[in-house]
């Protein structure tokens, strides 16, 4: 018993440390994550403004549904955009840094490491895109009237379970090809979220999309933040987009892990766990 | 006696089983594949390069052990190997008892290495990246809040720069974080990689003389690879000569300076590989050091 005491104890404070690294570094690279931000919300607008130009072009459309349709999908892609970022960064920035070789020799269980820059991840884009929101909504003066950001809320947070697990799948690819591995995170945040209807609905799209729409976390996630915050759904009339997401965050959880691991034994194999790759 | 990080040898010997050796290497091969250099319809095969040829050898628990060798003997592969950043070709390789390859969380607990490069985030300061560090190694905020100064100071680092980034620091300064992040985990087998390399002598020697501070008062075994002969000479008690992945000798430096002939350990190194320290490397050796 005092083992498993002693053991898990270890592990609570490894994922603290993980979480406490990128708080640190947030820190020390503020200025950069403000930059960032603001170069985000340049670019939100320039997708939430849209529904102006249409109606400012003759287009008889309801500018205010469509402007927070488009705002939730900027912001969905924002954070996703977050997720991915940090998780590929468990190898991509160490390895950038030179300390890959002490964080992998280093007793924590490659889950709980994930996890702790999952668990980052979630807070730091939670929080990034709230703030995106709240700025974007301002410029457009939306009313939103029957909004229920709780059941936003709570939706963001279960498809995330999801997002982390995809996000280790594309953690790995830093790992297995140094040069090319972070961009290919990036291909497949994009990919995600083309076939999930980010800024229109899924039923555009070709019937082999729809099909991929049906697996992906984003579909769910997209489709209930807008049921929340446009139509004022409660989390008691969610549970069409939480199952799903719960399903699939359950097969995508073990299957990252499962794919980290394979990709570690194959760096660990070809020699490619070093700072230099 | 109190180990790196002041704790008990009891507390210690709960994760170190009494009377087996510290490192035991057994027949240790490792090979990486290697693109064809030579054109044409072949070049896209890759070949088998050794970078370590059936190592063995023993080091006993306390013991300082260094390793000579070039760039591209293998010295780094076999860091790299018992720090479980590797998975080896054959062989087998025991830290403590512990299965390095199979057992590999085991190992980490027992292990930390220094290498040539201090590798920290820049811009987070030494105290900061200590700090990160020692929680992967199960250490709570509340046992580092002292801990990580008085370490620091141990090891010569001014209390004043403790919040500057590390870019701000010199490389002397570095490896000297890099020495307090390595014993802040209180590793009873130190795996040193060219800890000295690029520091300049002042820095080389306050490194070197807290090595010997390691060795002579603490619970530490040390893995020392260089290719620095008088760093050797000085730390080691038992000095190996590794070349082209073939481990020639490990020996105390009297015995290998009789065996090999010559009066200094240079000699003697050249007397055992045939070429001298400073001799160009081969193309071989040159694709084993891109593994390095």
């Amino acid at each position: 018993m005092r083992t498993v005491e002693l053991s898990l104890r270890h592990e609570l404070i490894s994922l603290a440390g993980v979480v406490e690294r990128n708080v640190y570094l947030v820190k020390r690279y503020i200025w950069w994550d403000i930059a960032f931000f603001l170069w985000t919300v340049a670019n939100t607008l320039t997708i939430v403004f849209i529904a102006k130009g249409i109606e400012a072009g003759g287009g008889t459309i309801d500018v205010n549904r469509v402007t927070t349709q488009l705002l939730i999908g900027a912001v969905i892609w924002a954070y996703l955009g977050i997720i991915f970022e940090v998780l590929t960064e468990t190898v991509a920035w160490e390895r950038w840094e030179g300390t890959i070789e002490y964080t992998f020799m280093a007793p924590l269980s490659r889950p709980v490491h994930l996890f702790g820059m999952g668990l980052f991840a979630i807070v730091f884009g939670l929080i990034r895109a709230g703030l995106l929101f709240a700025v974007v909504a301002f410029f457009f003066d939306l009313s939103m009237p029957r909004a229920n950001f709780l059941a936003a809320l709570l939706v963001l947070v279960v498809a995330s379970i999801s997002f982390i697990g995809i996000g280790m799948m594309t953690a790995v690819l830093p790992l297995i090809s140094p040069e090319k591995g972070t961009q290919l995170g990036f291909v497949a945040q994009g990919l995600l979220l083309v076939v999930s209807g980010v800024y229109y609905s899924v039923e555009v799209l070709p019937q082999w999309m729809q099909w991929i729409a049906t697996i992906s976390p984003a579909t769910y996630a997209l489709d209930g933040i807008r049921d929340a915050i446009i139509g004022g759904d409660g989390a008691g009339r969610m549970w069409d987009e939480i199952w799903p997401l719960l399903v699939i965050g359950a097969v995508s959880i073990p299957l990252g892990l499962w794919v980290f691991n394979r990709g570690e034994m194959y760096a660990k194999r070809h020699g490619k766990l070093k700072r230099s790759g | 006696m109190l180990d790196t990080a002041g704790r008990t040898t009891t507390e210690l010997s709960l994760k170190v089983p009494a009377g087996v050796p510290a490192v035991e290497v057994v027949e240790l091969r490792k090979e990486f594949l290697r693109r064809n250099k030579q054109g044409g319809r072949f070049r896209n095969r890759r070949r088998r390069v050794p970078a370590l040829k059936g190592l063995t050898f023993t080091m006993e628990r306390g013991e300082t052990v260094a390793i000579l060798g070039q760039n591209g003997s293998g010295k780094s592969t076999l860091v790299r190997l018992l720090s479980t950043l590797l998975l080896h070709d054959g062989g087998s390789a025991h830290v403590f008892g512990h299965d390095v390859f199979r057992d590999s969380r085991a190992v980490r607990r027992l292990v930390n290495r220094v290498s040539v490069e201090a590798s920290f985030f820049k811009k987070m300061s030494s105290a900061e990246n200590l700090s990160y560090a020692a929680r992967f190694y199960g250490f709570s905020p509340g046992e580092t809040r002292d801990r990580i100064p008085e370490i620091l100071g141990r090891v010569g680092f001014p209390a004043d720069r403790r919040s500057e980034p590390m870019e701000a620091l010199s490389r002397g300064m570095q490896q000297k974080v890099a020495l307090a992040r390595a014993l802040l985990t209180s590793p009873v087998l130190l795996l040193l990689d060219e800890p000295t390399t690029g520091l300049d002598p002042r820095s080389k020697l306050e490194v070197q003389t807290f090595i010997r501070e390691i060795r002579d008062s603490h619970d530490s075994t040390i893995l020392l690879c260089t290719h620095d002969l008088a760093e050797a000479e000085s730390l080691a008690d038992r000095i190996g000569i590794l070349d082209r992945g073939e481990l020639l000798a490990l020996e105390p430096v009297e015995d290998l300076k009789r065996r090999f002939g010559g009066g200094t350990l240079e000699e003697a190194f050249f007397s055992a590989t045939g070429r001298s320290f400073e001799e160009e490397t081969s193309e071989d050796d040159e694709e084993r050091e891109v593994f390095a």
